[in-house]
């Protein structure tokens, strides 16, 4: 049995808190006005109170698949090393390959195979910061999986939520996708290297995404040559009280 | 293809609370601004409640609604997706309904 939720570690059967009295009445109406991603939002609180007690920052990065979750953590971990300590919780449906990238760039991580779930949920997540144990006063990443649907209904316990979209992608997405744009706490905009060869204009993007959010921070960078990265990592530092390095 | 686990949870809400008796009807909100489609959840409730307390149970949906709060001018506006423009202009809303998500009542025997 689990030490941290007491649940058998299976998804059947997690959760059953029980909270009620089983008052055996018949055929009548009961009221139970029971929120339906409550026993989600416990575990996320949960979490949340965990990280927070040790100083950890916890960041849930969400975007489509492809829009360089991976390539933009692997290169946080090598620029950020020596000023804030990053691990790494990946989400994939399946395969370690992710974690693999992540720990051969430096950084502790656990990989959680969703199989056929398309996001992760907050008593996935709770069983993962037990296996990682990350250091207090550290960052944690959690990368969800690459999906801009289903993981915007599910808290994690973080303390932003970041999105990550790409210039290879529609400006319009922040549109078509509102529930998790509108969920960002962050929005990094990808690949700006290869704007000069893409019919995408960042500050048509920026009033997309101004439209269904308009207090997210917005970073347009390029993970691969480097652009935007500081005034991102600056952000980053800054919330995790650490001083940002010159 | 969330709305599994949704319903996942709806019916193991139902099975929790009926204990040993039949549920008959279940009343759900699902707002209209809640990322879920209503249909999805009709389509795997029957599957997801086969075996359990709320096998055959008539499922109920009320859809409330999307409206929000202008938090620049206090208006409220009423909203058919999850964003909108108050009639002063300004995008930031707050929002009042249309993002419930909750199993209402139950009626068992």
């Amino acid at each position: 049995m689990c030490a941290t939720c007491g649940c058998s570690e299976t998804k059947a059967e997690h959760g059953q808190d029980h909270g009620h009295s089983h008052d055996h009445d018949h055929g009548k109406t009961i009221r139970l006005e029971e929120g339906i991603l409550a026993k989600n939002n416990a575990f996320a609180a949960k979490n949340r109170a965990w990280l927070r007690e040790r100083g950890i920052l916890a960041l849930n990065i969400v975007s489509s698949p492809g829009a360089g979750k991976t390539t933009l953590l692997v290169r946080m971990i090598k620029d950020l090393a020596g000023r804030l300590p990053v691990s790494v919780i990946e989400g994939d449906q399946e395969t370690s390959l992710d974690a693999d990238r992540v720990r051969a760039a430096g950084a502790r991580a656990v990989q959680l195979n969703t199989g056929t779930a398309c996001h992760l949920d907050a008593h996935g997540v709770g069983h993962a910061l037990g296996d990682l144990r990350p250091a207090d006063r550290s960052c944690l990443i959690i990368e969800n999986v690459g999906n801009l649907i289903c993981p915007a209904l599910f808290d994690l316990g973080e303390e932003k939520r970041i999105l990550v979209a790409s210039v290879t992608e529609g400006e319009d997405k922040p549109l078509k996708y509102p529930h998790m744009f509108r969920s960002a706490d962050v929005i990094v905009v990808n690949k700006v290297d290869l704007l000069p060869h893409v019919d995408f204009s960042v500050d048509r993007f920026r009033d997309h995404a101004r439209e269904v959010n308009p207090r997210a921070q917005i970073f347009p960078v390029s993970a691969t040559r480097g652009d935007g990265l500081e005034e991102w990592y600056g952000w980053l530092l800054s919330l995790s009280g650490r001083p940002v390095a010159v | 293809m969330h709305e599994l686990a949704v319903t996942q949870e709806i019916v193991e809400i139902l099975r929790e609370r009926a204990g040993e008796r039949k549920v008959r009807r279940v009343v759900i909100e699902i707002g209209k601004l809640s990322l879920i489609l209503p249909d999805a959840v009709r389509f795997c409730f029957d599957l997801c409640a086969e075996g359990t307390p709320a096998e055959g149970a008539l499922l109920e949906i009320i859809e409330p609604p999307g409206r929000a709060r202008c938090r620049d001018c206090g208006g409220e506006v009423a909203l058919e997706q999850p964003f909108g423009r108050c009639a002063c202009g300004s995008t930031d809303l707050d929002w009042i309904s249309g993002e419930e998500l909750k199993v209402r009542e139950m009626e068992v025997i």
